[in-house]
C-alpha cells in the first residue's frame, strides 16, 4: 500500500512537472494528408516541422498526425490537436480548408495556417507556393525533349492549384514544340502509389514519353523507370533517388523558413493573419538539379527562365493567351493577376478534354 | 480528341491482371478466414507488412521468389498476433482486426525506413518457348509474371478445398456453427488459427505484389486501402472463390480501363469514369448473388469451449 502511495505521488509530481514544462513550450501541430515517408508533399512538410525543432530546440514541441483524410474526419483530427494544447496548427492540404476554418472558430486563441487554400479568419492564415513557376520550366524541358510529342500528366483533384500547373506546363511545352499534345489522367487521389503507377503506365502505353505528376508519391517515377525511355520530374520533393533518369529535374517545396518564421511570430506574440504566396524568387519553390540527361542548351534555357522568373522579369502567364474555348484571356504584354490565378477553373487554348467538376 | 486506337488490347489486358492480382490474393485469404467464422479486419495491415517484408528480402537477396516467400511469412506472422488475441484471449474480432491494421501500418513504416528509393530486383515474366511467342494468344495467356498464375491457381485450389474435400467441409462447419463442430470433436480453435495464418500469408503475398511488381518500390502506406477493397469484395462475392476472382478482375479491369479511357480522351465525364470500378463491380456481384447471399453463421462470433 505504501508503495502504491509513493508511486501515485511520484506520478502526480511527474504530471505536474510535465504540465508546467508544457506551459513554457510553444506547441506546434501539423495535419498531413499522406504518410511522412511519401517521398513527396508530406515528406517536405515534415522537413519543415523538423526545421522548427532545429531552430528553437527545447522551446518548442511539435506534434503531427499523418494520413488524415480530407473532409469530415479532418475536423475531428484538427479539434483533437487544438484540445491537446497546440498553439499553432498547420493544416497542409487543400481539402482541410473548411474543417480548418470551422475548428478555428471554436478555438480563438489557437493560430491556424492552412496550405493552398483561400479562406482566412482572425486566427487563420493561408500560405502556398507558386508551383506553376516550376511547371513552366518543366514544360519547357518536356516540350524540347519529347520524341513522341505526347506528354502524360497525372492530375490529382480539379482544384485551381492543379489546373494552374497543367496550363503553365502546357503553355511552355507548346511554345517550344507546336506539335505537343497533353494526355491528362485525373487520379482523384493525392496519395495512392498503386493507382499513380497504373496511371503512369497507361499514359506510357499510349505513347507518352514524358510524365508530369501532381500526386504525392514517387510511384510514377518507379513506373517510368520500369518502362524505360521515359522522363519524369520530381514533384514537391527532389525525388533524386530516381536521377539522372527517369527524373531529370524537380520542383521542391521549401516550407522550413516559413514555418520557422510563423512559429517565431507566435512565440513573440505578434502573429497576424497573412496570405502568403511565394515562388522561386522568395525561395519557397526550388528547382532540383537538372541532370545530364537533358541536353546542355535546353538546360541553359531552363536555368535562364528560372532566373527570369525569380527576378520578376518574366511571368509564366504572359499574354497573348486564349482560353480553351477560344475567347481572349490575356492581351499582348499583359500578365495574369493573382485573383484569376487563385481561382483558375479553365484550360488555356490547345488543351483537350474537360475539367471535371 | 478521342483516340481509342492508342489503347493496345494486349497491353491493357496485362495491366488489368497486374491491377487485379493483389486484390485477388488478399480477398481469397480473407474468404477462407471468414468461411471459418473469423472476421479479420486487419487485411490492410497484413498486406502492408507483406509489402515491406517481401521488398526487403527481395532487395537483400536479389531474389523476388524469396521476397514473396518472406512476404507470406511476414503476413502470417502478423496474423498470428490476431489469432492469439481472438482465439486464445477471446478478444473482439472487429477491435482486434482494426488494431492489427494500425499496428501493421506502423510496423511497416518502421521496417521500411532504409528502403525508400531503392529499386527491387525485377520479377521475370513467364517465357515458355513457342507458347509465349504465339501471336495474340502468347502475350495474352503465357507472358505474365508468375504471381498472376499463382493467383488463378489459388482461386481454383480454394474452391476445390472448400467444396470438394473433407478439410473444407470441416472448415465450413466451424464457420457455420462452432458449437456443433466442437460437439462433433473438431478442434475449432486449431482450424481457425490455421485459416487465419493462411489469410495472413495471402494478404502478405498481395502486398508484396504491389511493392515488387505493380509499382515497384517501397513507400510508406503504399497499399492505400486495397485491403479494405478486398474485404468488401469477399462480402459482395457472397463468400465464393469464383466470384471473388470475377470481382477482383472486374475491379482491376475497370480501374485500368478507365485510366486508359481518360488518357485516350474519351468524351465521358471523368467523375463517372473514376467511380466506375466501384459501381460496376458492386452491381455485377449484387445481381449475381441475388438468390442466396448469406454470411457464415458464426462469422465474427467468439468461441469458447465452455459455451
Amino acid at each position: 500500500m505504501k508503495f502504491v502511495k509513493h508511486l501515485a505521488g511520484a506520478a502526480l509530481a511527474l504530471g505536474l512537472a510535465t504540465s508546467a514544462m508544457a506551459q513554457d513550450k510553444t506547441k506546434v501541430g501539423f495535419i498531413y494528408v499522406g504518410p511522412v515517408g511519401d517521398g513527396g508533399w508530406t515528406y517536405e512538410h515534415d522537413k519543415g516541422r523538423q526545421a522548427i525543432e532545429e531552430a528553437f530546440g527545447d522551446a518548442v514541441e511539435t506534434v503531427y498526425q499523418e494520413s488524415v483524410p480530407e473532409g469530415a474526419d479532418a475536423e475531428r483530427a484538427i479539434t483533437q490537436m487544438a484540445l491537446q494544447g497546440a498553439d499553432l496548427i498547420f493544416t497542409t492540404s487543400f481539402g482541410y480548408m473548411d474543417p480548418t476554418v470551422n475548428v478555428a472558430a471554436k478555438f480563438p486563441d489557437v493560430k491556424f495556417e492552412h496550405a493552398t487554400g483561400y479562406k482566412t479568419a482572425d486566427n487563420v492564415s493561408t500560405y502556398s507556393a507558386r508551383f506553376y513557376e516550376g511547371r513552366a520550366i518543366q514544360g519547357h524541358i518536356a516540350g524540347k525533349m519529347t520524341k513522341t510529342n505526347t506528354i502524360g500528366y497525372i492530375a490529382s483533384f480539379p482544384i485551381p492549384e492543379v489546373i494552374r500547373g497543367i496550363n503553365s506546363a502546357y503553355i511552355h511545352a507548346k511554345k517550344v514544340n507546336p506539335d505537343v499534345q497533353f494526355k491528362i489522367i485525373w487520379a482523384f487521389t493525392w496519395f495512392d502509389p498503386a493507382k499513380e503507377a497504373d496511371a503512369a503506365t497507361a499514359l506510357i502505353e499510349q505513347g507518352a514519353d514524358v510524365i508530369l505528376q501532381h500526386t504525392d508519391s514517387t510511384a510514377p517515377q518507379a513506373a517510368a523507370e520500369k518502362a524505360g525511355g521515359v522522363i519524369t520530374f520530381g514533384q514537391a520533393s527532389d525525388m533524386s533517388e530516381y536521377a539522372p533518369l527517369p527524373r531529370v529535374s524537380s520542383i521542391i517545396d521549401d516550407w522550413g523558413p516559413y514555418y520557422v518564421a510563423r512559429t517565431k511570430a507566435v512565440m513573440d506574440g505578434n502573429w497576424s493573419t497573412v496570405q502568403t504566396w511565394d515562388g522561386i524568387g522568395a525561395g519557397m519553390v526550388g528547382i532540383g538539379e537538372i541532370t545530364d540527361a537533358v541536353p546542355a542548351d535546353v538546360k541553359a534555357e531552363a536555368l535562364a527562365m528560372k532566373d527570369a522568373i525569380a527576378s520578376g522579369e518574366y511571368h509564366p502567364f504572359s499574354g497573348p493567351l486564349k482560353k480553351q474555348d477560344g475567347s481572349d484571356w490575356l492581351a499582348e504584354g499583359e500578365t495574369a493577376d493573382d485573383g484569376t490565378l487563385l481561382g483558375m477553373d479553365f484550360y488555356v487554348e490547345g488543351l483537350d478534354g474537360e475539367i471535371p467538376n | 480528341m478521342m483516340d481509342l486506337g492508342s489503347i493496345s488490347p494486349t497491353l491493357l489486358l496485362a495491366s488489368l491482371m497486374v491491377a487485379a492480382t493483389p486484390i485477388l490474393l488478399a480477398a481469397l485469404g480473407e474468404l477462407v478466414v471468414e468461411r471459418a467464422g473469423v472476421l479479420n479486419l486487419g487485411v490492410e495491415g497484413m498486406m502492408i507488412t507483406g509489402a515491406i517484408c517481401g521488398f526487403a528480402i527481395a532487395v537483400n537477396t536479389g531474389s523476388p521468389t524469396l521476397g514473396f516467400i518472406a512476404a507470406a511469412l511476414g503476413g502470417a506472422a502478423l496474423s498470428l498476433l490476431f489469432a492469439i488475441l481472438t482465439q486464445v484471449a477471446l478478444a473482439n474480432h472487429v477491435a482486434s482486426g482494426l488494431a492489427l491494421t494500425l499496428f501493421g501500418l506502423g510496423l511497416s513504416a518502421l521496417l521500411g525506413q532504409g528502403y525508400v528509393g531503392i529499386k527491387p530486383p525485377a520479377t521475370d515474366k513467364l517465357d515458355i518457348p513457342v507458347l509465349s511467342d504465339l501471336p495474340v494468344v502468347g502475350p495474352v495467356l503465357f507472358a505474365h509474371d508468375p504471381m498472376v498464375y499463382v493467383g488463378l491457381a489459388l482461386t481454383l485450389a480454394v474452391w476445390f478445398v472448400l467444396n470438394r474435400t473433407r478439410a473444407g467441409l470441416i472448415l465450413r462447419a466451424v464457420g457455420e456453427n462452432h458449437d456443433a463442430a466442437h460437439a462433433l470433436g473438431y478442434k475449432v480453435v486449431r482450424v481457425r488459427v490455421m485459416a487465419i495464418l493462411f489469410g495472413g500469408a495471402c494478404a502478405g503475398l498481395g502486398g508484396a505484389y504491389i511493392s515488387l511488381i505493380r509499382v515497384p518500390q517501397w513507400t510508406e502506406g503504399m497499399t492505400a486501402g486495397v485491403g479494405w477493397i478486398a474485404l468488401a469484395l469477399v462480402v459482395f462475392a457472397s463468400w465464393r472463390a469464383g466470384r471473388v476472382m470475377l470481382g477482383a478482375y472486374l475491379f482491376g479491369g475497370v480501374t485500368v480501363l478507365q485510366l486508359n479511357l481518360q488518357a485516350a480522351g474519351v468524351a465521358l465525364p471523368v467523375e463517372y469514369l473514376s467511380m466506375s470500378p466501384y459501381i460496376i463491380t458492386i452491381l455485377v456481384l449484387v445481381i449475381m448473388s441475388a438468390e442466396r447471399n448469406r454470411a457464415p453463421a458464426s462469422l465474427g462470433r467468439t468461441f469458447h469451449a465452455s459455451n
